[in-house]
């Protein structure tokens, strides 16, 4: 049973395309929300806190000193996505040694001790070569919801090989293949194992030890999630909400925060 | 703004207005980066001195030493004997390069995948930007890596270059390569200033880098102290002016605030408040002004206590035998001592992974940072190696390659945050 006396603690995932929100209390998930980044991220913290009472807030993301610098009260504290997602998904699944995610912007992964200690990990440079935006564009320039863009991929009947990484190379590279009547469902397909390429170097940098959690918002796309366990050979855990992750993590981060074990 | 320097700066053929452009990003990033930093010491403000007199009165120095007949010679890396050129009485000074400036100019003749280090120091050839290169009487190339080597061929078009050549091993025949590369050098040293190099000469230059890496030793042990005395920045500071100051009056200077640190130690006064994760630097020569890693480190909650590169410990760790006589004895000093540099250029090169792992002991580190230019193959590669053998000692690595651009700020806070939060 909740008490009053519970303190309500938040935790905030400020990424680049979305801001996610998790409450906890008693360690308990109690509330959730999430707004697309805009403009104006601040004041999509601030339309998100509005609507709870939180004693508490953990920023993760790329816009973690946002809040950090800009809120007084509560108290703020910023803990990097790579702590927030190893927190996050060993509370989902507690066996967790290795972590995927694909954000907006940022690809990490993460490999995690026994444990679940972060061990090492690995992140994308400055180009957003294999993140969601790389997804993004190309759905755009095939004309497709990108909401649907794995789905659509799925359709195609023969693999066809995309090299070039680089959102800018990879357009003209579909462009090209269009110009020489390839379907787009085989070009997406291509689009999705390049990002897949790309993904699997980066996970075998750090080792990739089963059980493996994907997560970020690329994770709802079940193209990307199907070919991925097909490469790794091994299962791949998607949580029913992958995006909120990280906010989960940031907020179990708080939650020890405020009760200590 | 006009200042006493203009008319020296024009004889010396800068671009002005581009020029003061440069010293006003420096200040401001020189007062951002170090002059906001608590528990400073006294003696930092001889290096904030010479700092901000960079391009002014150190350079007024030199045209001096010129007036005099005096030459000044200037070297990129630490492969170069400075021993040789002051024995020739020639001032000696080690270019900086690290300053993205001159990228656009630099772009137009280097293939774009090249590292921001050789990018700078051609682009600041190019921009008319650098008194030091401009008041050379030659400036000595080495072929340290593909890239350096090529950008020389074009780099002599424009300045008088000498170009030594580095082995790539460490076996008899490189040796007796290198010993005849210092010979050649001598010679070449010797027909620009006019100087002829004889052994009591030789003798006193031996002695004089050796005080100076001396006191740069003595600086090293200090702030190995639990708490250190001295944040990164400040010594990465302190390794930087040592490659152009005076050598004289920068020993005296750094002896000084030896003594300022002994002090610190003995009191147990640390710079960063109690617990503060110690790291340590690995990798590319961090040049004058590319302070950007040990600013995000630092500010990110650790200090840095170790800099094992050319900027750092590669530089001082090795001195060379006093004891030769003749000429022949101290120039195979000099080639012992040289061929000890552990450089990445070198295959294999075991010694600079047992010397990490060895420096990283010692320092009671919680984990290395290795930082690799972009596109710079010998140590972007070797982190692998690094990173394995650290791995091995028990010890976390974080792999960073970047370059002079504050583009990727905000990931490489990221990285550093979160390997801070996975050591601590």
């Amino acid at each position: 049973m909740v008490t009053a006396a519970s303190p309500l603690v938040a935790g905030m995932d400020i990424g680049s395309r979305s801001i996610e929100l998790v409450l906890l209390q008693d360690g308990q998930v109690v509330h959730w929300d999430l707004l697309p980044t805009t403009f104006d991220p601040l004041g999509q913290c601030r339309s998100l806190l509005a609507r709870v009472r939180a004693a508490r807030i953990v920023a993760t993301g790329y816009g973690r000193k946002l809040l950090l610098e800009n809120l007084d009260n509560p108290e703020v504290t910023a803990i990097t996505e790579i702590q927030a997602y190893a927190l996050g998904a060993r509370r989902l699944f507690p066996e967790v040694r290795t972590i995927l995610d694909i954000g907006g912007q940022d690809t990490k992964a993460i490999a995690l001790t026994s444990d679940g200690k972060v061990a090492k990990f690995e992140m994308n440079d400055r180009c957003a070569a294999g993140t969601g935006k790389f997804l993004e564009f190309m759905a755009v320039a095939l004309q497709v919801d990108l909401e649907k863009f794995g789905d659509f991929a799925l359709q195609a009947e023969r693999r066809i090989q995309i090299s070039s990484m680089c959102t800018v190379f990879a357009e003209s590279e579909a462009t090209g293949l269009m110009a020489r009547g390839e379907s787009p469902a085989n070009i997406a397909l291509g689009l999705h194992l390049a990002i897949i390429a790309r993904t699997a170097a980066m996970l075998h940098r750090v080792g990739v030890k089963p059980p493996l959690l994907f997560a970020g918002g690329v994770a709802h796309n079940p193209c990307i999630k199907s070919l991925l366990a097909e490469s790794l050979g091994a299962a791949v855990l998607v949580p029913e909400q992958p995006d909120l992750v990280g906010a989960l993590g940031a907020a179990l981060y708080g939650q020890k925060l405020v009760a200590p074990e | 703004m006009p200042t006493p320097y203009d008319e020296m700066w024009e004889k010396l053929n800068l671009d002005l207005t581009a020029h003061e452009g440069l010293l006003q990003v420096l200040g401001k990033f020189y007062g951002d980066i170090y002059l906001t930093q608590e528990g400073r010491l006294k003696g930092m403000e001889y290096l904030d001195f010479v700092l901000s007199e960079v391009h002014g009165l150190r350079i007024k120095e030199l045209q001096e030493a010129r007036a005099q007949g005096r030459k000044v010679i200037g070297t990129f890396c630490v492969f170069v004997p400075e021993e040789l050129v002051l024995a020739a009485d020639a001032v000696c000074v080690g270019l900086c390069a690290g300053a993205e400036i001159g990228k656009e100019a630099a772009e137009k003749i280097l293939p774009r995948n090249t590292c921001a280090l050789i990018k700078s120091f051609v682009g600041f050839k190019l921009s008319r930007l650098c008194p030091y290169i401009e008041s050379c009487d030659l400036v000595v190339g080495e072929t340290t890596c593909d890239g350096k080597k090529k950008a020389y061929e074009i780099f002599a078009e424009y300045a008088p270059v000498h170009v030594m050549e580095i082995p790539q091993m460490k076996q008899a025949c490189d040796r007796e390569l290198w010993r005849a590369e210092l010979r050649r050098f001598q010679t070449r040293v010797e027909e620009v200033t006019g100087q002829e190099i004889t052994a009591a000469r030789l003798k006193e230059a031996i002695k004089l880098v050796n005080q100076r890496r001396r006191v740069l030793q003595r600086l090293n042990r200090l702030r190995a102290a639990v708490p250190t005395p001295i944040s990164g920045r400040d010594v990465l500071l302190i390794n930087q002016v040592s490659f152009y100051d005076d050598p004289v009056r920068f020993t005296a200077k750094i002896g000084e605030l030896c003594d300022e640190l002994e002090k610190r130690v003995k009191a147990g006064e640390g710079v960063t408040p109690p617990g503060t994760p110690r790291l340590m630097l690995s990798g590319c020569p961090m040049a004058v002004p590319n302070w950007k890693l040990p600013y995000i480190v630092e500010s990110a909650g650790a200090v840095i206590v170790g800099e094992e590169s050319c900027i750092g410990t590669r530089n001082i760790r090795d001195l060379v035998d006093e004891g030769g006589e003749t000429l022949e004895e101290m120039l195979e000093a000099l080639v012992d001592r040289y061929m000890r540099i552990d450089c990445a250029c070198f295959t294999p090169n075991q010694e600079r992974l047992q010397n990490i792992v060895a420096m990283a002991k010692e320092l009671e580190v919680k984990g290395v940072i290795h930082f690799a230019l972009n596109f710079c193959q010998p140590y972007a590669m070797e982190a692998f190696k690094v990173g394995r053998a650290l791995e091995d000692a028990g010890l976390p690595m974080l792999g960073i390659e970047t370059d002079y651009s504050l583009e990727d700020v905000e990931q490489l806070k990221t990285r550093v945050e979160a390997f801070l939060e996975m050591v601590r």
